[in-house]
């Protein structure tokens, strides 16, 4: 007469069983998600009918009919939005690859410089990332903008440098290369001068491992990837014509522009994601057991081999992944180039056509599905370096 | 499988159920008790907070104007600022009620970003201002400038062909609202701004000595600005409109802030004034609001010259003359339909 009901009935015994459980459990909770998720998509669509509205990218094939004002590629207001979009798209790797660059280059030395033993270089780089970190990066993208265009002189004052460079607050006018026919061959030899460098290296690797001798590898890669093809440059008589900025009427006409918007952009992100890297290099570094160094002097080998053959090969196994995340939070920081008015993908697809077309719903899509693969390049070429970076265990 | 349909049909059905039950914005409005009228982020003149933080200006008073015709109070208005880039998407979205934001009606804003306008009430075109250092007289002469334009609006589609059709460079500088045009412009960013000629006016009415700047006289486009509503809800689209036309003919008829209110109170001889006031006929009752609509409506901020006058006219920084803004018996464009 005691005996509970409950394993009796199946339901409940079902319940009361661990496995059984989990698995009832993750159903509910999946067809709760994909409940959530399909009101909302069928929120938007419902709504965008009422007010007779489809969803629909044709609208990509329409003249633009508004000018951007740095295109790497051919653009002009008759061209399409699609190719506002890759306009926009362009400018934003340009910005986030440099950025990432920079950043890397900047993040490097500040890590180091926090481990300094001298005083100085020590605190310098402590306040510098204490400052950075904890200003937010808007503000140091509007600030940067607002100095550059209101403390470098107008066109009629540049700064000009033996008129070839100029600086001004429309940005850093330089000659821009006007490549000859000849130019092809120098191209080449820089090609065959990487190519060679890579099978060198490996070589002298190989060398190294088998008979101890050590070739100066760095130098003759250099002499292969640029003395060369600088000599050959040189020999065909410089096959390239620099076409030279000169002011005419408002602004300079001729050459290349590098815009106080891109440098407000680029200079703020970097020196702000920057702050960030050092403190993981030097997290890194010094996750390194002590013992490690002291076991490689012990072999009597130079400190700067230390460091490259010990230290950092496993510093950098700690720095990557947190990396990873820095790289993709300066891509995705990228968009507050809106601010300024850069026109990253954003402010073409996302901004402007989005307005002249009303179609919100589908730039968007684009926009976010842009950033998307943006980020997954990044988090994937990284994890491959991660996965490369690793402890290979025999 | 069955079940499964069964269950994506339920989700799809309380879906539609939810978004599908909408009341008409004018029940909506009076539910809330306020009208939420987008409206630019500030342009002196137009509409703009002032020290107190009251909003003022052209725009606003026909913000205030609907709010007074459909609430009873012209100040149970919650203004909604918006870029040039937000505006549509605000109003569209259901963030606004009305839109007032010196917004030019064209042909793809009426049809493809399904918007409704009302009548214009603003009658403007497309100017360009410079430094008057430069020596420049016309916009002939504005080959190779920077200018800077407000992104997502007519000007900068305007700016481009005009360019374009003239074989004249420049270097697009993009704004998002009148005060970083500014910024940018006191700051030499851009040789030049380019907005409606009425943005020029306010813009200029804020630098410390306005002859040190000179709008050119090319005017490269017409804007016609008026409010805009929702697609879809005539009732409201009606309302918008006949304020609007009941602002300017009330300013015909000289039904004025001062005694609309009194014509509105007895009987009066002018048939026209009394059908606008409410005293005959039930004009109200037609749009679905009371017979003192358009009373309150002008009570409210004036008739259309009134408000004219006290936001944008010659006695104001703006000093913008009536010129097209008149009426058209005295020599401008303005002829609203009759309210009868």
């Amino acid at each position: 007469m005691s005996t509970p009901t409950s394993n009796t009935n199946p339901l409940l015994r079902a319940w009361y069983d661990k496995e059984t459980r989990s698995v009832i459990v993750q159903i509910i909770a999946a067809a709760l998600i994909l409940a959530f998720f399909s009101f909302i998509i069928n929120n938007a669509v419902v709504n965008l009918s009422n007010i007779g509205k489809d969803i629909n990218f044709s609208f990509l094939w329409d003249n633009a009919s508004y000018d951007i004002n740095q295109h790497l590629i051919e653009y002009s207001s008759t061209s399409s939005h699609f190719r506002a979009m890759i306009v926009g798209l362009i400018n934003t790797l340009l910005v986030a690859v440099a950025g990432i660059v920079l950043a890397t280059i900047l993040g490097f030395l500040l890590g180091v410089m926090r481990l300094s033993s001298n005083w100085l270089t020590q605190k310098i780089a402590y306040v510098y990332i204490e400052y950075m970190r904890n200003v937010p990066v808007l503000l140091h993208i509007l600030l940067l903008h607002g100095l550059i265009v209101s403390s470098l002189p107008r066109p009629k004052g540049s700064y000009n440098f033996g008129d070839t460079f100029f600086l001004n607050n429309r940005g850093f006018q330089m000659p821009s290369p006007e490549f000859q026919s000849l130019f092809w061959i120098v191209s080449g030899f820089v090609v065959g001068g990487l190519a060679f460098a890579w099978w060198f290296s490996r070589h002298a690797q190989k060398v190294q491992d088998t008979t101890g001798k050590a070739y100066p590898v760095a130098l003759i890669n250099i002499a292969a990837i640029v003395l060369l093809p600088l000599a050959v440059y040189f020999i065909l008589g410089s096959p390239i014509e620099w076409d030279v900025p000169a002011l005419k009427g408002f602004n300079f006409k001729g050459g290349m522009v590098i815009r106080p918007e891109f440098i407000a952009l680029w200079l703020a992100l970097s020196l702000y994601t920057a702050a960030f890297i050092g403190e993981i290099v030097r997290a890194g570094i010094v996750a390194i057991d002590h013992g490690q160094t002291e076991a490689a002097q012990a072999l009597g080998i130079s400190n700067s081999r230390v460091l490259k053959l010990v230290v950092i090969p496993q510093a950098l196994r700690v720095i990557i992944p947190p990396l990873t995340s820095q790289y993709l939070n300066l891509a995705k920081n990228s968009s507050l180039a809106l601010a300024i008015g850069y026109m990253d993908i954003v402010a073409t697809i996302g901004g402007i056509s989005l307005n002249q077309t009303g179609r919100e719903m589908e730039c968007m899509l684009i926009v976010m599905g842009i950033y998307l693969a943006i980020s997954l390049i990044i988090s994937s070429g990284m994890n491959w370096y991660n996965n490369r970076m690793q402890l290979v265990e025999r | 499988m069955k079940l499964i349909n069964k269950v994506l049909t339920g989700v799809a059905l309380t879906a539609m159920t939810a978004t599908a039950a909408q009341a008409s914005t004018l029940e909506d409005v009076r539910a809330a008790g306020e009208l939420k009228c987008v409206v630019t982020t500030g342009l002196a003149g137009f509409a703009a907070p002032d020290a107190n933080g009251r909003w003022e200006g052209f725009d606003a008073d026909f913000c205030r104007a609907v709010a007074a015709a459909v609430l009873g109070d012209g100040d149970k208005v919650k203004f909604v600022p918006s870029t040039g880039k937000t505006r549509f998407t605000m109003l569209n979205s259901g963030e606004g009620d009305i839109l007032f934001r010196n917004t030019t009606e064209t042909l793809s804003r009426d049809v493809d970003l399904k918007l409704s306008f009302l009548p214009v009430n603003f009658y403007d075109g497309q100017g360009f201002m410079v430094p008057a250092a430069l020596g420049v007289t016309s916009a002939m002469d504005l080959d190779g400038a920077s200018v800077c334009i407000q992104t997502g609006t007519t000007t900068e589609l305007n700016l481009a062909d005009y360019f374009r059709a003239n074989g004249m460079s420049y270097e697009p500088v993009p704004i998002e609202t009148n005060e970083e045009g500014f910024t940018n412009y006191v700051a030499g960013r851009c040789d030049v701004y380019t907005t409606d000629a009425s943005g020029l006016a306010s813009t200029r009415a804020k630098f410390d000595d306005p002859t040190q700047h000179v709008v050119l006289p090319e005017i490269i486009s017409k804007e016609p600005l008026g409010g805009a509503v929702r697609h879809g809800d005539d009732q409201w689209h009606d309302i918008g409109k006949w304020v609007v036309n009941a602002l300017i003919n009330a300013e015909e008829m000289g039904v004025t802030q001062a005694n609309a209110m009194n014509l509105a109170a007895n009987v009066g001889k002018n048939p026209g004034i009394n059908r606008l006031v409410g005293s005959e006929g039930s004009m109200g009752a037609m749009l679905g609001l009371d017979a003192k609509w358009a009373a309150r409506a002008v009570a409210q901020g004036g008739n259309y010259g009134e408000i004219y006058e006290r936001n944008v006219g010659p006695n104001t920084p703006l000093e913008i003359a009536r010129g097209l803004n008149n009426l058209w018996n005295n020599g401008g464009v303005l002829y609203a339909a009759p309210i009868r």
